[in-house]
């Protein structure tokens, strides 16, 4: 085989870099993801750029052909450990920098759900799009939602199901919240596989994320909205 | 020189073409597989004397039992008509692929009873029921119908991390779970699947001992502890009866 066709990313100029990264994280190649980022440091670029334009862009093309079945799980995998292993790099560097807030979010699986692989996809990339994730893990009963979102105040609350068995659950977390009249204080987004928007209906959530790239477009919405509310607030 | 800095061009000639250029999605993820189907998406098996009254549109994955039910048991016979078992891996496609079926064989047959549990589909399988008006066994999938509803739920209570076999996926493990889930491709991605379970509990519809090694051998592959319980056909064995009751020969 000729290394005619051998490719040093140092060599691209960064608009080739950025591109390439996103086919590398398509391909889930991880070591190259590192070095594209590592390159792009040297280049002086700020950890948030690399962040949205290289990773994030990535990612949300990867979501994409997910959603239209090209890509299926395993790949999907590969590609999130990928854009994992630049974030690694990337997230020292971006608190040191003071990248954008965007809003703050606690998610996890509910009771009885161990499948997290689609809740962990969400929360990077929440944390790609600029939001403070907390990540309270798999298994949770109502409890540790109400713990959590009493110690970290956050403005989203998502909750993650695989199975048809654990997602009514999700309406037991949302009646709680109503009990205690902080319902309205949260934005509730619900997802998982078997769920879809008239499940998200009935058990009172505000909206159905069908997929990671979908969830954050979602929470920026609801996130604006918020803002214009409370610069309605503020005028009023 | 620096292995990272010179290699193929894997993606440019990937992303662009989509599709093409990533390695070839899991079988059990993308088009039909019809060797994981005992009688795949096909024509009924009719009861062997004449056209039967009653047809049961069965999952692939319970084509083996249903039939070998069928012809087993002493009971009046109904036809099956399969919808492929892969569909699992794509469980929003099963509510449109099961109402195709029935609009295909509902002028042939009394009546129809579907053998689909809920299979991640959210409940969108029952609105396509009810709006045909036909009946499914209860339940949200094939493990709480064979090991009963009640006894699944403290099954699921008593070990939350348990990943269920039963003797279809035993025998078709490799290409459902190993290739399905890539992990013959990139064995690294195991711990992301199965890192929070415990340990796999083989469900077995029959006492073979086959099935038993191969299914000590899948748990050991997957990394997790080992356990067996036999639990024959259960609800499902209960539908089947109903469906046989439904038969016109029932009235003989």
């Amino acid at each position: 085989m000729s290394d005619d066709d051998d490719l040093v990313l140092s060599e691209l100029n960064d608009e080739e870099l950025v591109e390439q990264m996103h086919d590398d994280l398509y391909d889930g190649l991880k070591e190259e993801i590192e070095e594209g980022v590592n390159i792009l440091l040297e280049r002086k670029w700020q950890p948030y750029n690399i962040l949205t334009e290289a990773l994030v862009e990535g990612m949300r093309i990867v979501g994409i052909d997910f959603r239209d079945g090209i890509l299926f799980v395993p790949e999907v995998l590969q590609s999130a450990n990928a854009m994992k292993a630049g974030m690694f790099i990337l997230r020292p560097l971006l608190a040191e920098t003071g990248a954008p807030r965007v809003g703050k979010m606690v998610i996890g699986t509910v009771k009885g759900d161990i499948h997290d692989i689609g809740k962990n996809l969400v929360s990077m990339m929440m944390e790609g799009a600029g939001f403070e994730v907390v990540d309270i893990g798999i298994d949770n009963p109502v409890e540790n939602y109400l713990n959590a979102i009493e110690e970290h105040e956050p403005d989203i609350l998502g909750m993650s199901a695989l199975l048809t068995t654990t997602m009514p659950y999700m309406k037991v977390v949302i009646e709680t919240l109503k009990e205690k009249g902080i319902r309205d204080d949260y934005t509730v987004l619900v997802g998982g596989a078997p769920l879809n928007e008239e499940f998200a209906q009935a058990v009172g959530a505000d909206a159905y994320c069908p997929d990671a790239a979908v969830a954050v477009e979602i929470a920026k919405d609801f996130m604006k909205r918020k803002h214009n509310l409370l610069g309605g607030a503020t005028i009023n | 020189m620096e292995a990272a800095l010179a290699r193929r061009p894997t993606a440019r000639t990937g992303r662009t073409g989509r599709s093409r250029s990533v390695s070839a999605p899991p079988v059990a993820a993308g088009p039909p597989d019809r060797a994981l189907d005992v009688a795949p998406d096909s024509a009924p098996v009719l009861s062997g004397r004449r056209r039967a009254g009653t047809l049961v549109i069965a999952c692939g994955a319970l084509a083996r039992e249903i039939v070998h039910f069928r012809d087993m048991n002493r009971v009046p016979a109904f036809d099956v008509a399969c919808v492929p078992a892969w569909l699992h891996n794509a469980p929003q496609l099963i509510p449109d692929r099961v109402r195709e079926k029935i609009r295909e064989h509902r002028a042939a047959y009394d009546r129809i009873l579907v053998a689909y549990a809920d299979c991640g589909t959210g409940g969108l399988l029952d609105t396509v029921l009810d709006e045909e008006g036909v009946e499914r066994i209860d339940g949200p999938h094939c493990y709480a119908f064979y090991t009963g509803r009640a006894a699944f739920d403290a099954l699921a209570e008593a070990e939350t991390g348990t990943f269920y076999l039963t003797d279809y996926m035993v025998r078709h493990f490799d290409r459902l779970i190993v290739q399905g889930l890539g992990l013959d491709r990139h064995p690294e991605l195991r711990d992301d699947y199965f890192r929070h379970y415990t340990r796999c509990l083989y469900i077995a519809q029959t006492r073979d001992a086959g099935l038993q090694i191969k299914a000590r051998a899948a748990a050991a592959r997957l990394g997790l502890g080992y356990a067996y319980r036999f639990v024959g056909y259960g609800e499902l064995e209960e539908f089947l009866h109903r469906a046989a009751a439904s038969a016109p020969d029932a009235e003989d």
